[in-house]
C-alpha cells in the first residue's frame, strides 16, 4: 500500500485494492484486464500491437491523442523526416527492399509500406501520421483513443503471470490491468541545461519555424544533433550568422555509422562554417555558461565564476564578461538569440516507484534502464519499446528507429510467445547440405540483421552429429547465453551465428570513411572488411552469461572456436560462387569437419560402390533416390574441368591414380585440419 | 666401471648426455678410430670398452653406419674402432677369407659379445644390440606370459616393472629403450619383449602388428597382496627417448599432491613436461571422499595429467562458488579455467578432449606460401563449377512461367494442374536442375494441360516461406482441390516426365467393374502409361473392409506418381479372389513387362507395410544396376554380387546366372548385373577394385555393409553355377582372399578454411582480459 503514496487518484486505487484482496476469486479484479497493455500508439506501439493481434493475443494500446503517432504531428519541428524512403532499388525480394525502407512498420500487407505514402526520398512528417493512422485502420489494432495514462504501478497477486498485476491509471481515474506492459512512449521531455540566465534561452519545441523571424539576426544554437542542424539549415539564408556551441566535437553519421549523429541532409552549416561564410561551431561543455542580457535586449556569453554571485536580473553592463580579460573571446558579439536544442529524454515520471524503472547511467540517462531483452532491469513483465527502448545500443545500431524498433519488437514479442504461451522461437529444420545456402540466403537479404547489426544474429543450431540445423531468426545477440530458455530451443551439438558488422576501425567521429583502398577485395583479407559484411562466429556450445556480457573490447560476441568473414560487396550482394559461397563452405566444413560440396548422381554412384561413407549431399539426396543427373552439357564441363571423369573414353591402361578415388572426390586427407583439430 | 655408472641414479638424460657430450668433445674421440694391430692390442689391455670392426674389404653402407654410431656410444663410454684386416697380420678375429665379417665388443681383453653383420644393419641397430649386450642385467628379456607373470610376482612390493615390447631387435624403438634403460639401471626391473602374442595378452589388441613398440608401467611397488595384479599404465605415444623419459617421470610423480595456495602460482612436474593440471577442490567436511575421488580421477589421468587436491576453506582464494574443479593448462601467462562438473567421466573427458595431438600427430599449421599452395580459391565442387561454367547460356525459360508474390496464389488457384519449381538463381544444384526441368518443359509442350511454372526464392522470398520449402531446389505438383505432392525422385528429365505422366491419374485408381479390373491388370487401361510404372498394383476388398481399403488408398496416394495403383471392393470382388486363388484382402500385381500375374495377401497390414509390400515387388530378383536404381537395391542391407558386363546380357549369362539368382543360397546376396556400355562410371568402380580394367565379363561380390571387402570369381575359372557356389562357398569359409577393402574414412573437409582468427590475433593479438578463456570447450557438459 505505501507503494501507491503520492499517487494521483490515490483514494480511488486504495478502495478498489482493498476490494481486489476481498473477491472470492483471486484472479477477479474491477478493473478491465489485458494480458498485454501497450502506452503510446506511436510506431513502436502499433508495431507490437500488430504482432499481438497476428498472435491472436489480449492486448490494448492506450493513446493519449486522437489518433496515432502524435509526435509526428509537431516533430520534426520543420516536417522533414530524415529517414529514408527509397522507392527503388532494383530488386522484387520484399525482404531486401526493407533494407532501404526506414520508415515501413512490418506487416504482412504490402500497401502498408511507406513507398505508397510518399514519393520524397526525405519524406514530409504529416505523412507519418497518415500512414501510423492507416496502419491501424487497416490491421484493426486495439487502440484507446484520448486515454492518457498518468500513473502505472504494480498491484502484487501470485496468480499473476508474472506475481503482480501493472495498474494503469488514466486522466480521468479510470485504472485498467495488465499482465504484461509495454512501455513505448518514446523520449518526449526535452533536455534542458540549467544554467544562469537559460531563462533566456528558447527550446527547440517552441522557437518559431518561419526564417522570417530570423532577418539579420546573430543567433546561436546550443546543441550538436540534428534538430540543432535542422533549426540552423532552416534560417541559415536569413540570419547574419548561426554560431553552433556543443561539448563534444561534431559526430558526422557517415563517419560513425550510426544513424541518429548528424546525416549529411542536415549539415549544410558545416559547408558555410569551412567555406567561411560567418557561421561557425564552437567546442565547451554548456554547464560552463551564462547568459547575460545587455540593455538592449541582446545576449551575452559569459562564465558562471565571472559572476560573484548568482544576482538574478543582472544586465551584462553591470558584471566582467569574458572579453573584458581576453579580448579575443570567440563569443563576444551579443546574440539576438539563443536556442536550444539539446534532444529529449524519457518521461518517467508517470511510473511508481515500485516498477524500478531508473535511468540508465552516463550519456545513456535519458533512457530507462532495461535488459537487451527489453524487459526492466527491477520489474518483470515491464518492456521498453522503440525509441525509448535505445539504451540497448545507443550510438551503435538502429534500434531507436523506426528501421531497427521494428525488428526488436517482433524479437520481444517471440520472446513472450514462448514465455507465456509455450511457443518456441519460430525456427525451419534444414538437412546438413543445406547449411551454406541458408547462410546465403539470410545474408543477402535479411533486413533485420541489415539494420539491427550488431543487436539481432540469426542463430544455427547443429543438430546431434551436425546432420541437420534448426535457424533461427533475429534474436537478440545479447541473450545468446540464455537461448535455451528464452527460446524453448535446445543447442546442444554446436552452433553458428550470423551477424552483420562494419570493419572494427571504421567507425567513429574521427575516421576518414573515404580513404583510399578502403575497400577490401581478396577473399583472403575478408576479416579486414570496412563496409557491413556478414560475419559467422562458431561455437561447440552456447557462451556463458559472463562471456556474452563481457566481450573482448572491439568485439560483438565472445570470442568462437572460429570465425568467418564474408568479403565486404559494393552491391551487397554476396552470391559470386568463388568469392562469397566456396570460402563460406571451406569454413563451414571445417567446423563440421565434413565434406559440404554438391555431387552428381554419377559420383554419389561410384563413391557408393568404392567407399564404405558417403558425403553429406549423397547420403541426403542421391541415396533416397533423389540424386542429381545432370545433363551431358553439363557433363562435358565437368569432363573439361577435370572435376569428373569421362568413363566412357577411359582406357585399359592402369592410370596413375589411387584407387576408388577418382580426381571428383580428390581427397587430400593430409592438408585436411581442420579447426576442430586445432583445439 | 660400467655398473658403477649404471648404478648412479641419474634422473635427467639430458643432463647426462650434455656432460657427456661436452666431455666428448673436449677428448675429441667421438668418431670412429682405425687402429692398427698394434694399437688395437694395446687398447684392450686398458680395460675399457670397446666395438672393433675387423674389416676384410670395407663394406662402405656399413662404416658410415658405424661412424654415425661412434659418436653416441661414445657417451656411453663405448669406443668404437676398426682394424683394417688387410693391412695387418691376420687376426683370428678377421676370419677367413669369404667368411662374413663381423664386429666384437670386449671389455678389457674379454670379448663379450660378438655381432654377425646383418644384425648390425643400421645406427640404430649398432647402438640398441651394444647396450643391450652390456645391459643384460638392467633389462630381461621374455618371450611368454608366463615368463613375466614370474617377474611381476616377484617384483611386487619392491620395484616398479616397465615392459617393453618391440617388434625387433635393433630397431629405433629398441634403441630409445636401450638408451633410456642405460640411464635409469636398476630404478625400475626393465623387461623386453618382441612377442606380439604376449603384447596381446597384455592388453593392447588392435592391429599388433602394426604397432612398432608399446611401454607399460606395471606399478608394482605399492602391491602387498601377492594375488593383487599390479595396475598398469600405457605410454601412449611413440616409443622415443623423450616421450619414455617424461613418461617415467610422470610416473614417478606422487599419484595425487594437496595444495592451499593459488591454483595460478602452482608449478609442478606435470606443467614443467607440458601436461595440464587439475585441482579438485575439496573442504574439510568433505575431505575423504574427495580424496577419494581425486585418486580415483588421478588413477584415470596418469600420464596425460596432474591431480590435486586444493583444500577451498585454508584458503582465501577468490574462486567462484560452484566451482568444484579447475583446469590449469601448462601454457604460462593462460589462465585457469573454473568448471562444475558432476561426475568423474566428465574430468577425465575434459582432459581429454584438450589434449592436443592425441594421436601424436602435428596439427599441420599452414604457413602463408602454404596455404597459397592449396589453391583455396579453386572450385572443388563439381555441381557449382559445371553450372559456372555454363552460365552464359540462355535457356529457353520462356516455356515456364515464373510467379511471383503477387501470382503465386492466383495462378495455382486457376489452373487445375500446375507444377512449380522452387529455385534460387545463385544455387548451383538448383540451376543444374533447372537445365532438366527445361527439358521437361519442352518435351511436354503442347501435349499437356499442366502449368509449367517456377518460382525464384532469390526473389520472392515470402512465397517460399509460406510454401515451407526448406531446401533448393524442391518440386510440387499443385492440384485442384488436392494437397500439393512434392516430387521426391531423381533429379533428371526422364524421372520427372514418368512422375508428371503418372500424376496425370488419380492413384489409386477407383476400378468399377470386373471387365474393367481385367483391362487394367493386363496393361489395356491406360495403355501409355504402363511403361512408366513397373508394376500396376490392384487392391481387392470386400465391400466390408473399409479400413484395409483406407489403409490401400493412403498407401497408393504416397505412391502417387511412381507406381500406378488402383482398387476393386465391388460386390463380386470374390470373382477376383477365386480367379487368382487369394483370400482378401490381396494386392495383385500385374508386371507388364513379364506378362505375369502376382498376388499377395494383405493381412492386418497398415499404410507403411503396404507401401513397403509394393515398392519390394517393383524389385527385380536380377537387375540391371545402374546409377538410378542403386540406391533402391543398397537399401536392403545384402551383399551386392555383381556380372559386370561389357555390354548387354547374353543367353549364356543368363542361363548360369538365372537358375542360381532362383536358388535359396544366393537370398543373403542381391544378384545384379552392370553393363559398362550404358553405366560406364562402372569403369571407375573396376579401377578401383582392381588398379586396372580387368578382362569381362566378371563376377564381383561387394560387402558394403559390413567390412566392405570386395571379392572377384577368380578368372581362370569358367563362369558357371556350380563354380559360382563353390567360390562363394569357399568365401564364407574364409578360404578366398579379398580383392580389396573398401575405406571407411569419412568425408573430411576437402581443403583447410583461411583461419581468419589467427590472422585477427596475429594483427592484434587477443588479450583474455576478462579472465574467461577462449571458448575451447563445452563447460557443465
Amino acid at each position: 500500500m505505501a507503494l501507491l503514496k503520492g499517487a494521483p487518484g490515490l483514494l480511488l486505487t486504495l478502495t478498489l485494492h482493498v476490494a481486489l484482496s476481498l473477491s472470492p476469486f483471486p484472479n477477479a479484479s474491477f478493473f478491465p484486464h489485458w494480458d498485454y497493455c501497450i502506452l503510446g500508439a506511436g510506431p513502436s506501439g502499433l508495431q507490437m500491437a500488430y504482432f499481438l493481434g497476428q498472435a491472436g493475443r489480449n492486448y490494448v494500446v492506450f493513446e493519449k491523442a486522437g489518433a496515432p503517432g502524435s509526435f509526428f504531428t509537431r516533430y520534426p519541428r520543420h516536417r522533414k523526416l530524415i529517414s529514408i524512403n527509397k522507392r527503388y532499388t532494383g530488386k522484387v525480394n520484399s525482404e531486401f527492399n526493407l533494407r532501404h525502407d526506414w520508415n515501413s512498420l512490418l506487416s504482412h500487407d504490402e500497401h502498408l509500406l511507406f513507398r505508397h505514402y510518399s514519393k520524397a526520398y526525405f519524406p514530409h512528417a504529416n505523412d507519418m501520421v497518415r500512414y501510423l493512422g492507416d496502419f491501424a485502420d487497416r490491421l484493426s489494432l486495439q487502440v484507446r483513443y484520448n486515454t492518457a495514462i498518468v500513473h502505472v504501478t504494480l498491484s502484487k497477486n501470485q496468480h499473476a503471470w508474472n506475481g503482480h498485476f501493472f495498474i494503469l491509471t488514466d486522466q480521468k481515474g479510470r485504472s485498467y490491468q495488465c499482465s504484461v506492459l509495454f512501455v513505448a512512449t518514446g523520449v518526449s521531455v526535452p533536455n534542458e541545461i540549467n544554467f544562469p540566465g537559460s531563462e533566456f534561452v528558447e527550446g527547440y519545441e517552441s522557437v518559431s519555424v518561419n526564417p522570417e523571424d530570423f532577418v539579420g539576426q546573430n543567433v546561436l544554437i546550443l546543441g550538436r544533433g540534428n534538430s540543432a542542424f535542422e533549426t540552423a539549415e532552416n534560417i541559415l539564408g536569413y540570419t547574419n550568422f548561426i554560431h553552433m556551441l556543443g561539448r563534444s566535437r561534431i559526430r558526422l553519421s557517415w563517419a560513425t555509422h550510426y544513424v541518429g549523429d548528424l546525416r549529411a541532409v542536415n549539415n549544410g552549416l558545416l559547408d558555410t562554417y569551412q567555406l567561411k561564410s560567418l557561421d561557425g561551431l564552437l567546442e565547451t561543455d554548456l554547464k560552463h555558461l551564462a547568459i547575460v542580457k545587455d540593455s538592449k535586449g541582446r545576449l551575452h556569453i559569459t562564465l558562471p565564476v565571472l559572476m560573484d554571485e548568482p544576482i538574478k536580473n543582472v544586465t551584462a553592463e553591470a558584471i566582467s564578461l569574458p572579453e573584458d580579460e581576453i579580448d579575443n573571446f570567440a563569443m563576444r558579439v551579443p546574440y539576438d538569440r539563443v536556442i536550444r536544442c539539446l534532444g529529449y529524454k524519457f518521461d518517467f515520471s508517470i511510473f511508481s516507484k515500485a516498477l524500478g524503472l531508473a535511468p540508465k547511467k552516463g550519456r545513456k540517462k535519458k533512457y530507462p534502464w532495461i535488459k537487451a531483452s527489453y524487459e526492466s532491469k527491477a520489474t518483470r513483465g515491464l518492456f521498453v519499446l522503440g525509441t525509448a527502448s535505445h539504451s540497448v545500443d545507443y550510438r551503435k545500431s538502429a534500434g531507436g528507429f523506426i528501421h531497427g524498433f521494428r525488428y526488436t519488437a517482433r524479437a520481444v514479442h517471440r520472446l513472450l510467445e514462448y514465455r507465456h504461451h509455450g511457443i518456441p522461437w519460430p525456427s525451419t529444420v534444414h538437412p546438413i547440405t543445406q547449411l551454406t545456402n541458408a547462410i546465403i540466403r539470410r545474408v543477402n537479404e535479411a533486413s533485420g540483421l541489415y539494420q539491427m547489426f550488431g543487436v539481432l544474429a540469426d542463430v544455427i543450431l547443429l543438430k546431434e552429429n551436425a546432420t541437420g540445423f534448426e535457424y533461427l531468426e533475429e534474436y537478440p545477440i545479447r541473450m545468446l547465453a540464455e537461448l535455451e530458455t528464452l527460446s524453448g530451443r535446445e543447442a546442444q551439438h554446436g552452433l553458428f551465428v550470423v551477424t552483420m558488422e562494419y570493419g572494427k576501425n571504421f567507425s567513429g567521429p574521427d575516421k576518414d570513411v573515404f580513404y583510399y583502398d578502403r575497400a577490401v577485395g581478396e577473399v583472403e583479407d575478408a576479416w579486414q572488411s570496412n563496409f557491413l559484411h556478414p560475419v559467422i562466429y562458431y561455437y561447440q556450445c552456447l557462451p556463458t552469461d559472463m562471456e556474452v556480457m563481457f566481450p573482448t573490447p572491439g568485439w560483438t560476441l565472445p570470442r568462437p572456436v572460429a570465425i568467418h568473414h564474408i568479403v565486404e560487396d559494393f552491391l551487397t550482394e554476396w552470391t559470386a560462387p568463388l568469392s562469397h559461397i566456396l570460402p563460406l563452405r571451406r569454413f563451414l566444413e571445417n567446423c563440421l569437419y565434413t565434406d559440404l560440396r554438391a555431387f552428381y548422381a554419377e559420383s554419389c554412384f561410384l563413391f557408393a560402390l568404392t567407399r564404405q561413407k558417403l558425403p553429406p549431399f549423397c547420403q541426403h539426396g542421391y541415396m533416397k533416390m533423389q540424386g542429381l543427373m545432370g545433363n551431358e552439357r553439363l557433363r562435358r564441363h565437368g569432363i573439361e574441368s577435370g572435376l569428373m571423369e569421362d568413363y566412357t573414353t577411359m582406357d585399359e591402361q592402369p592410370a596413375d591414380q589411387k584407387p576408388g578415388v577418382p580426381r571428383i572426390p580428390n581427397h587430400p586427407s593430409q592438408h585436411a585440419t581442420s579447426i576442430k583439430e586445432e583445439l | 666401471m660400467m655398473a658403477s655408472r649404471l648404478s648412479m641414479q641419474i634422473y635427467s638424460i639430458f643432463f647426462v648426455l650434455i656432460c657427456l657430450l661436452s666431455r666428448s668433445i673436449a677428448k675429441n674421440r667421438n668418431t670412429l678410430m682405425e687402429l692398427s694391430f698394434q694399437e688395437y692390442f694395446s687398447i684392450l689391455q686398458t680395460g675399457k670398452t670397446f666395438l672393433v670392426y675387423f674389416s676384410q674389404d670395407d663394406i662402405m653402407v656399413f662404416l658410415e653406419e658405424l661412424e654415425k654410431a661412434a659418436e653416441p656410444l661414445h657417451n656411453y663410454g663405448i669406443s668404437v674402432a676398426k682394424v683394417n684386416c688387410a693391412n695387418e697380420e691376420i687376426s683370428r678375429y678377421c676370419g677367413k677369407e669369404n667368411d662374413l665379417t663381423k664386429a666384437y665388443l670386449f671389455r678389457g681383453n674379454i670379448l663379450l659379445r660378438e655381432f654377425p653383420m646383418d644384425a648390425l644393419f643400421d645406427v640404430n641397430a649398432i647402438i640398441a644390440n651394444v647396450l643391450f649386450a652390456l645391459l643384460f642385467n638392467e633389462i630381461k628379456y621374455i618371450n611368454s606370459l608366463e615368463d613375466f607373470e614370474n617377474i611381476e610376482n616377484a617384483m611386487k612390493g619392491k620395484t616398479n616393472i616397465v615392459l617393453i615390447y618391440v617388434k625387433a631387435i635393433g630397431t629405433p624403438e629398441h634403441r630409445a629403450v636401450m638408451e633410456t634403460v642405460f640411464v635409469y639401471g636398476t630404478a625400475y626391473q626393465f623387461v623386453l619383449t618382441t612377442e606380439t602374442a604376449l603384447l596381446e595378452r597384455i592388453g593392447r589388441v588392435e592391429n599388433s602388428d602394426m604397432i612398432s613398440g608399446s611401454l607399460f608401467f606395471f606399478h608394482c611397488k605399492l602391491v602387498l597382496d601377492l594375488t593383487q595384479k599390479c595396475q598398469k599404465t600405457l605410454l601412449e605415444q611413440p616409443l622415443t627417448i623423450l616421450n619414455i623419459h617424461r613418461f617415467l617421470k610422470l610416473m614417478d610423480a606422487p599419484l595425487l599432491t594437496e595444495i592451499t595456495e593459488d591454483p595460478e602460482k602452482v608449478s609442478t612436474i606435470h606443467l614443467q613436461l607440458g601436461l595440464p593440471l587439475i585441482f579438485i577442490l575439496s573442504q574439510q567436511t568433505t575431505y575423504e571422499a574427495d580424496k577419494k575421488t581425486a585418486e580415483t580421477v588421478a588413477w584415470h589421468l596418469l600420464g596425460k595429467a596432474g591431480v590435486t587436491l586444493l583444500l577451498k576453506d585454508s584458503s582465501n582464494l577468490n574462486i567462484p562458488t560452484d566451482t568444484n574443479v579447475i583446469f590449469k593448462r601448462a601454457k604460462e601467462g593462460v589462465p585457469v579455467d573454473f568448471f562444475v562438473l558432476h561426475d568423474i567421466d566428465s574430468i577425465i573427458s575434459l582432459v581429454e578432449n584438450n589434449t592436443p595431438n592425441q594421436n601424436n600427430e602435428p596439427v599441420k599449421e599452414y604457413e602463408e606460401g602454404e596455404i597459397e599452395a592449396l589453391n583455396l580459391d579453386v572450385q572443388d565442387d563439381q555441381v557449382v563449377e559445371t553450372v559456372y561454367r555454363d552460365r552464359k547460356r540462355k535457356l529457353p525459360l520462356e516455356l515456364i512461367i515464373e510467379l511471383t508474390e503477387e501470382t503465386f496464389n492466383s495462378t495455382i488457384m486457376s489452373t487445375s494442374r500446375s507444377i512449380v519449381l522452387f529455385y534460387t538463381n545463385w544455387e548451383a544444384v538448383s540451376l543444374a536442375f533447372l537445365q532438366s526441368y527445361v527439358d521437361v518443359a519442352i518435351k511436354l509442350k503442347g501435349t499437356s494441360n499442366m502449368l509449367f511454372a517456377r518460382v525464384n526464392c532469390g526473389d520472392w522470398s515470402n512465397v517460399c516461406t509460406k510454401q515451407n520449402i526448406i531446401e533448393y531446389p524442391v518440386v510440387k505438383i499443385y492440384k485442384e482441390g488436392e494437397k500439393p505432392v512434392i516430387y521426391t525422385g531423381m533429379l533428371e528429365t526422364e524421372y520427372l516426365l514418368k512422375f508428371i505422366r503418372l500424376n496425370r491419374i488419380s492413384c489409386p485408381l477407383k476400378i468399377m467393374t470386373i471387365e474393367e479390373a481385367e483391362e487394367y491388370l493386363n496393361g489395356e487401361l491406360y495403355k501409355e502409361l504402363t511403361s512408366y510404372s513397373s508394376v500396376s498394383v490392384l487392391g481387392i476388398f470386400s465391400s466390408n473392409m473399409t479400413k484395409e481399403k483406407e489403409n490401400f488408398i493412403e498407401a497408393g496416394n504416397r505412391l502417387k506418381g511412381y507406381v500406378i495403383t488402383g482398387f476393386y471392393s465391388e460386390e463380386d470382388a470374390l470373382i477376383l479372389s477365386k480367379k487368382y486363388a487369394v483370400t482378401l484382402p490381396a494386392l495383385l500385381l500385374a508386371r507388364h513387362k513379364e506378362e505375369k500375374i502376382d498376388s499377395i495377401l494383405l493381412s492386418n497390414s497398415d499404410v507403411n507395410d503396404i507401401v513397403q509390400i509394393i515398392k519390394s515387388a517393383s524389385l527385380e530378383i536380377f537387375p540391371e544396376i545402374t546409377v538410378e536404381n542403386l540406391p533402391i537395391y543398397l537399401s536392403l542391407q545384402k551383399p551386392l554380387l555383381i556380372l559386370f558386363r561389357d555390354g548387354n546380357l547374353n543367353h549364356k549369362d543368363e542361363k548360369e546366372m538365372l537358375p542360381l539368382v532362383k536358388q535359396k543360397y544366393l537370398e543373403t546376396f542381391i544378384p545384379c548385373w552392370l553393363n559398362l556400355e550404358t553405366t560406364p562410371v562402372g569403369r571407375g568402380i573396376l579401377k578401383a577394385y582392381f588398379k586396372h580394367l580387368p578382362p569381362l565379363p566378371l563376377l564381383v561380390l561387394v560387402d558394403l555393409h559390413s567390412q566392405g571387402q570386395v571379392s572377384a570369381f577368380p578368372l581362370d575359372q569358367t563362369l558357371n553355377e556350380k563354380n559360382i557356389l563353390l567360390w562363394l562357398q569357399k568365401l564364407e569359409a574364409g578360404l578366398e582372399n579379398h580383392i580389396t577393402t573398401l575405406s571407411n574414412e569419412e568425408w573430411k573437409p576437402p581443403l583447410p578454411a583461411y583461419n581468419f582468427l589467427r590472422r585477427m590475433d596475429a594483427t592484434n593479438p587477443f588479450k583474455d582480459i576478462n579472465g574467461f578463456s577462449t571458448q575451447k570447450m563445452c563447460k557443465n557438459n
